[in-house]
């Protein structure tokens, strides 16, 4: 594949002085008994400094892959990062010592995890959890710690702080705990967030507010912020701008509201309208045919042509580039592109 | 689905309950078996209760107090159309489910099928109630045995029942369920990890079918599926209701998907029924408040339509269904809450400003101050 580079066509971030993320060409595959499963295969993107790019994918899709090689917290073996470059602040993270990525995570990135739950440890107090970011890496003393603690649980608005900093995470419900969590990665004041399903396993009113609670601390903190998740609608209150990925491809990016009303992506397509709508009964619903691939066997070609309605010869064979995709007069649209072979007849009909 | 028609509105919530007096087991079994025409009420729950206990002590157990998990719920399934039934985690859904399914024994309270209340049944009148609510389960990794192939697993309803399929004839039904539910009859013999998440549940379905059920319980039957398989499966159930003449209580809580299916729709809160009507009158014209933040919170997939879109956020989480509210249950989030909704308990009815009216908003909600707002429109 040929890199289009993405930094070309991404809208001008609200802070001057380059992305503060760069993935070039990320390639990540595991050894499994079945053979080798790629997961990621060529993947760019880019993140500046106060933007929310938001990740789409269903499961397999390789995006949670892609967050944890950003992480550093990916198991190798039996991952393997066969190729690819992920740029923090100008400097490649692959390249660095374990030792100098320990003291990026966490400190630089941090991540936010689906189930808080299981993410918090259940015989310690939330908040000697909260305060040992500050006492392993600020070396404060556990009093100081723990009044950092209890700022921090005000600045996510958990009602009743200094009295709950002693209370064990099952004391708290499940939109409480989220914000524990949220409160843990934004601790060292990060540059970059990557938050993978945050909301998934809460209800919907209280994914509101955690979204809400999410969004105004990035403004905030002029955080980068990489939002991963299955679900449209989620992506669509917060995102700036959206990278689709299937079987371990970007297959198509937009700045949020573009990719709603047009989307350049058979798939994006097909995702949009098998999603029945809350304003209107609609008839009966657009259902992609078939799978998404085994990642140890993945179609040659275009990963999608067999689920794909508008699939031809050339779809089998060539695996199609991300091309820029413009206005059906030639006119630039910023920011999108759409790894189709048929992107022109997708988004123009 | 055409004459299942959303303005039929003239059917109420809750209607008269005829019960059937069955002196012997075998009359009783007759009136179950007996057929009910379309649009007559198949499952009647009437003030439905489960409390579980909290008890003290490890020798001396003591009670010390109950989690009202379904506090006095009462709803209508007819025969041929899909209830929905929404609400956050712990409102009671998925009790109510296993109740109907009598997995539960209900504390107080009555559920009426064809006119036998099947919480008193025993014997043999229970065990062909049994074979006609049937239920599919939400995940489809842990609801089927992965010990056992995909011929035993849609199989072994019959050895409960064999009756349905005699022994011979077994290889070949389960074949036709494959089948039904599209899968290659060929795989009968394969084994459920070799199966995706949509074919699983497929297999679920396939179970839920083997007895030839009247009513199907679907306790979140896709949320566990990728955004692409959720389609198909939402497909295959409205062809199959079609197709088998199935009623359906549908929970789930994507409220997209279930006004997408459902005929009618009750919103649950904290072991109550908030609000019940069609799908126009709940989701075009909700009056309870509860209603209209679940709604209002909704993530669209538009974010043009999301701008327009008034949004109720509420503060704070569900209270313990332990030690719940007095009066009105949601009054501790609620932005119209007064006096009078903290010592009174607004009751389940068509409000009264509303009511012989000629209007959507005239559908049964239970809230003192019930005023319609549409939340899910752009303005």
């Amino acid at each position: 594949m040929t890199i289009l580079d993405m930094t070309a066509d991404v809208p001008a971030p609200r802070d001057a002085g380059g992305p503060l993320l760069e993935v070039r060409d990320l390639h990540v595959e595991f050894h499994t008994r079945d053979g080798v499963a790629k997961a990621v295969n060529g993947v760019n993107y880019t993140v500046s400094a106060g933007e929310t790019l938001a990740v789409l994918g269903e499961s397999g899709s390789g995006k949670s892959v892609t967050a944890q090689a950003i992480m550093g917290i990916l198991d190798m073996p039996p991952g393997r990062i066969p190729q690819g470059e992920i740029f923090f602040h100008g400097q490649d993270m692959l390249k660095m010592s374990g030792e100098e990525r320990r003291k990026i995570r966490g400190r630089q990135i941090a991540m936010i995890f689906q189930d808080a739950l299981s993410s918090l440890n259940p015989v310690l107090s939330v908040g000697y959890q909260l305060g040992e970011m500050f006492r392993v890496h600020q070396g404060l003393s556990k009093k100081e710690a723990k009044a950092k603690a209890i700022e921090l649980m005000d600045r996510v608005r958990i009602p009743a702080a200094r009295e709950r900093v002693n209370d064990y995470p099952h004391q708290f419900s499940g939109g409480m705990r989220q914000r524990i969590m949220i409160a843990m990665a934004l601790a060292l004041e990060p540059d970059l967030i990557i938050a993978d399903e945050p909301t998934t396993a809460l209800d919907v009113t209280v994914q509101a507010q955690v979204m809400d609670l999410l969004a105004e601390l990035q403004r905030e903190y002029n955080m980068g912020l990489i939002l991963i998740t299955h679900d449209l609608g989620v992506v669509a209150d917060v995102a700036d701008k959206i990278a689709v990925m299937y079987a371990g491809r970007i297959v198509e990016t937009a700045p949020v509201h573009e990719l709603y009303k047009r989307p350049a992506h058979p798939y994006t397509k097909g995702l949009l309208d098998s999603i029945p709508r809350l304003d209107q009964k609609g008839q009966e619903l657009y259902a992609i045919k078939g799978l998404p691939p085994n990642l140890t066997r993945i179609p040659t070609g275009c990963a999608f042509n067999p689920r794909c309605a508008m699939a031809q010869d050339i779809c089998r064979t060539e695996i199609p580039a991300l091309h820029p995709v413009t206005e059906r007069d030639g006119g630039e649209l910023v920011g999108r592109g759409s790894a189709c072979h048929f992107w022109k007849e997708t988004i123009h009909g | 689905m055409a004459e299942r028609s959303p303005e039929d509105e003239a059917t109420p919530n809750v209607s008269e309950v005829e019960v059937v007096d069955a002196a012997t087991e075998s009359e009783a079994v007759a009136a179950i078996e007996a057929p009910v025409h379309r649009g007559e009420p198949i499952l009647q729950v009437r003030n439905l209760v489960k409390h579980f206990p909290l008890t003290q002590g490890i020798v001396i157990k003591r009670q010390i107090g109950a989690v009202k998990a379904v506090d006095g719920v009462s709803f209508d399934l007819h025969q041929g159309e899909t209830l929905g039934i929404v609400g956050e985690s712990g409102c009671g859904k998925s009790t109510v489910a296993k109740l109907l399914m009598t997995l539960e024994k209900a504390t107080a309270g009555e559920v009426f099928y064809k006119g036998q209340d099947i919480t008193k049944l025993s014997g043999r009148a229970l065990k062909a109630v049994r074979r006609n609510i049937q239920m599919v389960f939400q995940d489809p990794y842990t609801s089927l045995n992965p010990r056992m192939t995909v011929g035993d697993i849609i199989g072994e309803p019959f050895d409960i029942h064999p009756e349905v399929a005699p022994k011979g004839d077994r290889r070949r039904k389960v074949q036709e369920l494959l089948d039904v539910v599209g899968l290659n009859p060929e795989y009968i013999n394969r084994y459920p990890h070799q199966f995706s998440g949509g074919q699983r549940q497929r297999i679920g379905i396939a179970r839920g079918l083997a007895l030839n059920p009247e009513v199907i319980i679907c306790d979140e039957p896709v949320s566990a599926l990728d955004v692409s398989v959720q389609a198909q499966v939402i497909n295959l159930m409205e062809k199959l209701q079609d197709e088998f003449n199935l009623s359906y209580i549908f929970i789930a809580h994507d409220l997209s998907i279930v006004r997408h299916i459902s005929d009618r729709v009750g919103v649950m809160y904290l072991g109550k029924m908030a609000e019940i009507g069609t799908d126009t009158q709940i989701y075009d014209h909700p009056t309870h408040p509860y209603t209209q933040a679940l709604l209002s919170a909704v993530p669209v997939p538009d974010p043009e339509a999301r701008e327009g879109r008034e949004r109720i956020i509420l503060t704070g989480d569900v209270p313990s269904p332990a030690n719940p509210p007095s009066g009105c249950r949601f009054r501790t989030r609620c932005w119209k809450a007064q006096d009078k909704c903290a010592t009174e308990e607004p009751l389940l009815a068509v409000p009264e400003r509303f009511a012989g009216q000629d209007t959507p908003a005239a559908h049964e909600s239970a809230c003192h101050f019930a005023e319609e707002k549409d939340v899910v429109h752009a303005v």
